[in-house]
């Protein structure tokens, strides 16, 4: 994740509440959604940015986990996700999201 | 008429002190961590120019293979070097870092580049036997100058230096003292990028048999901006090059939009020509010296050669309809506006489907599509996928969604309508342009009748904007048939002059 983003999410964590984000993300790679997520939860694993040995512990999710399809009017869903939701590898994705709120959300 | 794709040439150049001297990943490094260890590891994960020639990716580019023989070469490429693989191509050359720093002597008006006496010499015996620059080029050289004064310039002026495997060869000195726009470092990368953009016009001149003075516009469209401190990007790189390149009857002008530039580029040339405001238009980049080695933390981390080892360039000649060459359809354009969306679905429907509908047309009707050409072996290893894979899915996908394509044939949408990445992740160099060439010669050879070339751009780095940007324009092969122009044909002509004399004549009996 970059540092401009890292920044973003650490500004908002802090003004709302951490217990009142939830980050999604749209990566199109398990490996960099997973890392994208760690930032989030564990603190930046490359120790570069603003939120290196932060835990914020944030729900993350990835916009083709189920969870947030639920949340969406299909029709939206449909309109713009559906398209990528037949290219990317969603259960790897999915794997791989579970596994990193599973280690670190706190919420 | 539509305008024609005339001709089209790609170069790359191998530039591995380039990359750890000045690609932004290792400057910034070695800012903010000189001792780091993939500071101290760079040099050992650089390849040998034989390699990076032979490097199967590279001979795709410079035209010597198709994109398809990809597909049948075993990955990594890197270890499956093509055995005798030439560094000239039929679309264009891989050259060398000396040689290099040598066309960048030769492409400065200023006086800025300094190189050293030895170094000169040996590099000016292998320039006068390049097959196109030759011994005029080679000349103009000069003598070069004393280790110790380019030492001088660099630890009491500012200048960049220039090495050859680690040891110091010559150096770009700074054009201003206080103006950060004409710094050394920024006056090196506008000399990369000026010097790869007249190696790419002199292979299309040379390698086509094209009188530069032919030429009446030049649209340069790399990612780089030369100005002074009153205006950062002023220009123009692409009169500049015109005039190295021997474009005496030319004007030209820079055009950006970061990766999708080529491709507005392209657009924008055939619309010139189209118009007849301009009959034959060239648009060319040169490479960028930031990217080079901008993902070599992974490929360090994995174990794999810094495959971001190159420059790159092209540049094609867009001209009037000669009833030979490949047309660009101008009617058949797609475009991502300000209102379009960020969605990829909202972005491939304006960019690939939206010129189809203009035309009647579907997903399978054309035969090849040119998207974002990055080689997988870059891009996999740093996380980013393999990009044109993953835009055949979705350009599939749509196709599926549209019912135009079964969920079955999706497998074998990439392999029939696609093909492997070959270009360097030089940013706006594998846009969509990189197939041109081989899409014309595969025209020209009967074998492709219609290919779609998209530019994409991340508008969003700039952060002037949040907005993604795109164009798209479909390349069609020749029908052979050319209008008559309009006005009066030479029988017609012959006939009205007959008319008149026989009036003529009857007028005179009368009296």
């Amino acid at each position: 994740m970059d540092l401009e983003n890292q920044q973003r999410v650490k500004d908002a964590a802090e003004k709302y509440g951490a217990e009142n984000i939830i980050v999604i993300l749209g990566a199109s790679e398990a490996e960099s959604a997973g890392l994208a997520a760690e930032t989030v939860t564990a603190g930046d694993p490359t120790y570069a940015g603003p939120l290196a040995g932060v835990q914020l512990g944030l729900r993350v999710y990835h916009a083709v986990e189920p969870e947030v399809k639920e949340a969406v009017d299909p029709d939206v869903y449909d309109e713009q996700v559906g398209m990528m939701e037949m290219v990317l590898d969603v259960d790897a994705i999915v794997n791989e999201m579970t596994n990193i709120r599973s280690q670190y959300s706190k919420y | 008429m539509f305008p024609v794709v005339k001709a089209a040439s790609y170069v790359l150049v191998h530039a591995p002190d380039i990359l750890v001297n000045n690609g932004s990943t290792q400057t910034m490094e070695r800012a903010a961590n000189p001792n780091s260890e993939y500071l101290q590891k760079v040099r050992q994960h650089l390849r040998k120019y034989e390699d990076v020639v032979a490097y199967p990716p590279n001979q795709v580019y410079i035209g010597n293979k198709r994109p398809e023989d990809l597909w049948e070469i075993e990955q990594p490429w890197y270890q499956n070097n093509i055995p005798g693989a030439e560094r000239y191509g039929s679309m264009g050359e891989v050259m060398p870092q000396d040689e290099f720093y040598a066309l960048m002597k030769i492409s400065d008006a200023f006086d800025l580049v300094r190189l050293e006496k030895g170094f000169t010499a040996s590099v000016k015996k292998k320039l006068a036997e390049h097959r196109l620059l030759g011994r005029e080029m080679a000349d103009k050289l000069g003598e070069g100058v004393d280790l110790a004064e380019i030492e001088a310039l660099i630890k009491d002026h500012h200048a960049e230096a220039m090495y050859m495997d680690g040891s110091l060869v010559g150096c770009v000195r700074r054009a201003h003292d206080r103006d950060i726009n004409l710094s050394a470092h920024v006056m090196f990368e506008n000399l990369v990028t000026k010097a790869s953009g007249i190696l790419s016009l002199v292979n299309l001149f040379k390698l086509n048999s094209i009188d530069p003075g032919s030429i009446d516009y030049v649209i340069e469209c790399s990612e780089e901006a030369c100005g002074d401190m009153n205006q950062r990007g002023g220009g123009n790189f692409a009169k500049a090059i015109a005039e190295v390149a021997g474009c005496v009857n030319a004007t030209g002008s820079d055009l950006r939009g970061f990766c999708a530039a080529p491709t507005h580029a392209l657009i924008e040339a055939a619309a010139l020509v189209k118009a007849g405001v301009y009959k034959n238009v060239a648009i060319v980049a040169g490479g960028a010296t930031a990217k080079l080695g901008m993902n070599g933390r992974d490929h360090v981390a994995k174990g794999i050669p810094l495959l971001e080892d190159v420059l790159g360039g092209f540049a094609v000649l867009i001209s009037e309809n000669d009833g030979v060459n490949p047309v660009l359809r101008t009617d058949l354009v797609g475009y991502h506006t300000v209102g379009t969306g960020s969605s990829p679905q909202a972005v491939i429907t304006s960019l690939v489907i939206a010129p189809l509908e203009k035309g009647g047309l579907k997903i399978t009707d054309i035969d090849k599509y040119s998207v974002e050409m990055q080689n997988p072996e870059i891009t996999v290893p740093a996380g980013a996928g393999d990009v044109p894979a993953a835009n055949y899915k979705m350009i599939g996908a749509l196709g599926v969604k549209r019912n135009e394509l079964s969920r079955e044939d999706l497998g074998e949408f990439a392999k029939k309508h696609g093909m492997p990445g070959f270009a360097p992740t030089q940013g706006h160099i594998p846009s969509g342009v990189p197939f041109i060439g081989h899409c014309r010669d595969m025209m020209l050879e009967g074998k492709l009748q219609k290919a779609m070339i998209v530019g994409k751009g991340s508008l969003f780095l700039g952060r002037m904007t949040n907005l993604f940007d795109g164009v798209s324009i479909v390349m069609e092969k020749n029908s052979g048939k050319v209008e008559q122009e309009t006005g009066i044909s030479e029988e017609k002509i012959k006939a009205m002059i007959a008319q008149s004399m026989r009036e003529f004549a009857a007028q005179l009996l009368a009296e």
